[in-house]
């Protein structure tokens, strides 16, 4: 086979027949309709291709094709099906993911609560960490100037979401969320500035800087401490028994992914599934419809044991780094196996810098952690806390803040 | 332009037994002029393609690998201060400007590794290893510097490349990488050989390794990969295997049952992963290995 000479000219794009042009800009609208980047230089480089010797094979300019157009391994792996179903014709099954399907309404619901008496708040594990309670965290804030909509926040703050029933209010409720994710995100960042420090002199720049002294060290360099802003991933529960929170921590996610400079999030009910890039979605409405697809799978019980595998297995080393908290929202009901959540929450322990549990029904009133499968978690978590009204999820902010 | 095929065999004769998929890749990366990115897991041959490539191109090899804080100083040029106080001193009483031009000069300038590889007159292979561990601010000067090849530097100018280097850039997957540079790059999934190729890379990376030994160990491996494993072992670890078995004079798995159990902490790096391919699993695997 023989092809053009080393540096291919683009106006041999000239030579390409009109159809095959046509095509090819129908071909990369099929890419970019699939989620592949591409732009005005990797087509002329198409073209290019075209017309130097690696047109003369299907298989040839598949290959190259393949190089030249994905960017990562997701693309990697679907690109082949599509080049075959647009240039050779052959079928391709549906692109639409299935996320949890309608099969796994088969599965026992979970909806009735272990009424045990006893310490409504047994879970506070001596080991754990421990955040103000929500009680003083109103009076914290309250000199802290943050003026935005104080009078009809503070009345929502206390109540629980799943009490809130009027349209308006749950309306409310979820700006409300989005802004406090956004409060935290700012505050984070200011107090990473505050905090930081310089220390050990930095040698090389400090004679380079004092060159113009003569080398005599008058002004001193320190070195910078760089750190790593803390990462957050958080794994939201969309089963059936937290069906009366979803909406609102769905907002929250939406407004956290938006402020935090990194932060991950993922869904899980009986599978995972790796929600960020739906969440990035400016508008937030848009984002929660393509997300209501995902997270209504669920209500068929909770697999958190294989969801947590899938996690660690896959997700973990990308997107966990030493500086990393990882949220998990959910109430712990396991409806698969307990002992498998217990050894993955181990495994997670020990990549992550800190693991909150955020309970929604730990602030019920005779709510104890009795199910098997939050009582195989919480040996791992560093904090476990109620997330059932805005105040509650106010008071980690100073947490999270300290990491 | 040479034809994959040709490209393939050549990349044999330096070391490295390439798929059908990377041939392409390489001859692509000649004559689109882009760099080519590698991911893949751990230990699957990623920066030995840099290495055959640059084998095979007869040329010199510049490696930058990445670290978190790697910054400009340490990946571009730096200058000498320890060099340019002496001459200071030396110069004391003369004119300011004239030891300014001096000092600021070519003699002064230390190359580190990606200005070393647009000033050498013969087009180097440049690998840049593990990008996903620098930072992002990295990452962007890096994609500038890969569009357009030319460095400035405030006290001496625009220093133009001279040849356009061979970019390899390998990546891990532990952070994701942003979406310019990887549209900047073509892009290669480097998988885990299969049988076939990983028992030519035996036979042509381990002298006295028989085809039929090169065979078992790749079959074995493969089924080794399959297990659930914390740390799957790559290419590397296989052919430290098959260098101990050789080294033992196993000719075939199959008469050295104990051997073969015994030897595979050459592939098994973590306590947990040793508990579990216990005796039994190895004779299970050794089994389905004809």
């Amino acid at each position: 086979m023989s092809c053009c000479g080393p540096g291919a000219n683009y106006d041999e794009i000239d030579e390409v027949s009109r159809f095959v042009a046509g095509r090819l800009a129908a071909f990369l609208a099929t890419l970019r309709d699939n989620g592949f980047a591409v732009g005005l230089h990797e087509g002329q480089d198409a073209a290019s291709l075209m017309t130097s010797g690696y047109a003369a094979k299907p298989g040839l300019l598949r290959s190259a094709f393949k190089h030249l157009f994905s960017a990562r391994k997701s693309d990697w792996e679907k690109f082949d099906g599509l080049f075959d179903a647009f240039w050779l014709g052959k079928r391709l099954r549906s692109r639409s993911t299935t996320m949890g399907s309608a099969k796994a309404a088969n599965n026992p619901s979970l909806k009735s609560l272990p009424n045990n008496p006893g310490d409504p708040r047994a879970g506070g594990d001596s080991a754990m960490d421990q955040i103000p309670s929500a009680d003083e965290a109103p009076e914290d804030r309250a000199g802290e100037g943050r003026m935005e909509g104080a009078s009809t926040a503070s009345n929502i703050a206390e109540i629980d979401f799943r009490k809130m029933t009027e349209p308006g209010q749950i309306e409310q409720a979820h700006a409300a969320a989005a802004r406090l994710a956004r409060i935290m995100r700012t505050r984070l960042t200011r107090r990473d500035l505050a905090r930081r420090r310089g220390y050990r002199l930095d040698l090389r720049r400090t004679i380079h800087g004092n060159i113009s002294h003569g080398g005599v060290p008058i002004s001193l360099v320190k070195r910078q401490r760089k750190e790593k802003p803390l990462r957050l991933v958080i794994l939201l529960d969309a089963s059936g028994s937290m069906s009366m929170y979803t909406g609102v921590f769905l907002r929250f996610i939406h407004g956290v992914l938006d402020e935090f400079r990194q932060a991950e999030a993922f869904l899980f009910h009986t599978r995972l599934a790796h929600v960020s890039d739906a969440m990035k979605e400016k508008d937030a409405a848009r984002a929660l419809d393509r997300l209501s697809i995902m997270a209504q799978g669920a209500g068929g019980g909770t697999r958190i044991g294989e969801s947590l595998q899938t996690f660690n297995r896959w997700h973990a080393a990308r997107v966990i780094h030493s500086r990393t908290c990882v949220m998990i929202v959910s109430d712990g009901y396991e409806t698969g196996d307990a002992m498998l959540l217990g050894r993955e929450m181990a495994a997670l322990s020990k990549r992550c810098r800190r693991i909150a549990w955020l309970n929604p029904m730990m602030a019920w009133e005779g709510y104890a952690p009795e199910a098997a499968g939050i009582k195989a978690a919480l040996p791992h978590v560093d904090l476990y806390a109620p997330a059932n009204t805005l105040n509650s999820l106010i008071a980690l902010e100073p947490y999270l803040a300290r990491l | 332009m040479k034809s994959r095929d040709e490209i393939a065999e050549r990349l044999a004769a330096s070391g490295y037994i390439a798929d059908s998929e990377l041939a392409t890749a390489v001859s692509l990366m000649q004559l689109l002029k882009r760099p080519l990115l590698l991911e893949g897991e751990a230990g699957v041959g990623k920066t030995e393609v840099a290495k055959a490539l640059a084998k095979m191109h007869t040329t010199e090899l510049i490696r930058l690998q990445c670290y978190e804080g790697l910054d400009q100083s340490a990946a571009l040029y730096e200058w000498n201060y320890q060099r340019q106080l002496l001459a200071i001193q030396a110069h004391r009483g003369e004119q300011a400007e004239g030891i300014e031009d001096q000092i600021f000069s070519e003699k002064y300038l230390l190359e580190r590794p990606l200005l070393a590889a647009i000033r050498r007159h013969k087009a180097p292979v440049l690998l840049i290893d593990e990008i996903d561990r620098a930072d992002d601010e990295f990452e962007a000067f890096l994609l500038e510097l890969l569009s357009d090849f030319q460095v400035s530097i405030p006290e001496l100018g625009t220093i133009a490349a001279v040849t356009i280097p061979h970019v390899i850039l390998t990546s891990n997957g532990t952070r994701e990488l942003s979406d310019a540079l990887r549209r900047r790059c073509l892009y290669h999934y480097v998988d885990y050989p299969d049988v076939d190729r990983e028992a030519r890379i035996i036979m042509a990376r381990i002298d006295g390794a028989s085809t039929s030994l090169s065979l078992q160990i790749a079959r074995m491996v493969e089924g080794i990969r399959k297990e659930e494993l914390r740390k799957v072992p790559g290419v590397a670890e296989t052919l430290d295997w098959a260098a101990a078995l050789v080294g033992i004079d196993v000719r075939d798995l199959h008469d050295a049952p104990e051997i073969v159990h015994d030897t595979l902490m050459c592939l098994l790096k973590t306590h947990e992963d040793k508990s579990r391919v216990t005796r039994e699993v190895t004779e299970r695997l050794l089994g389905k290995v004809a």
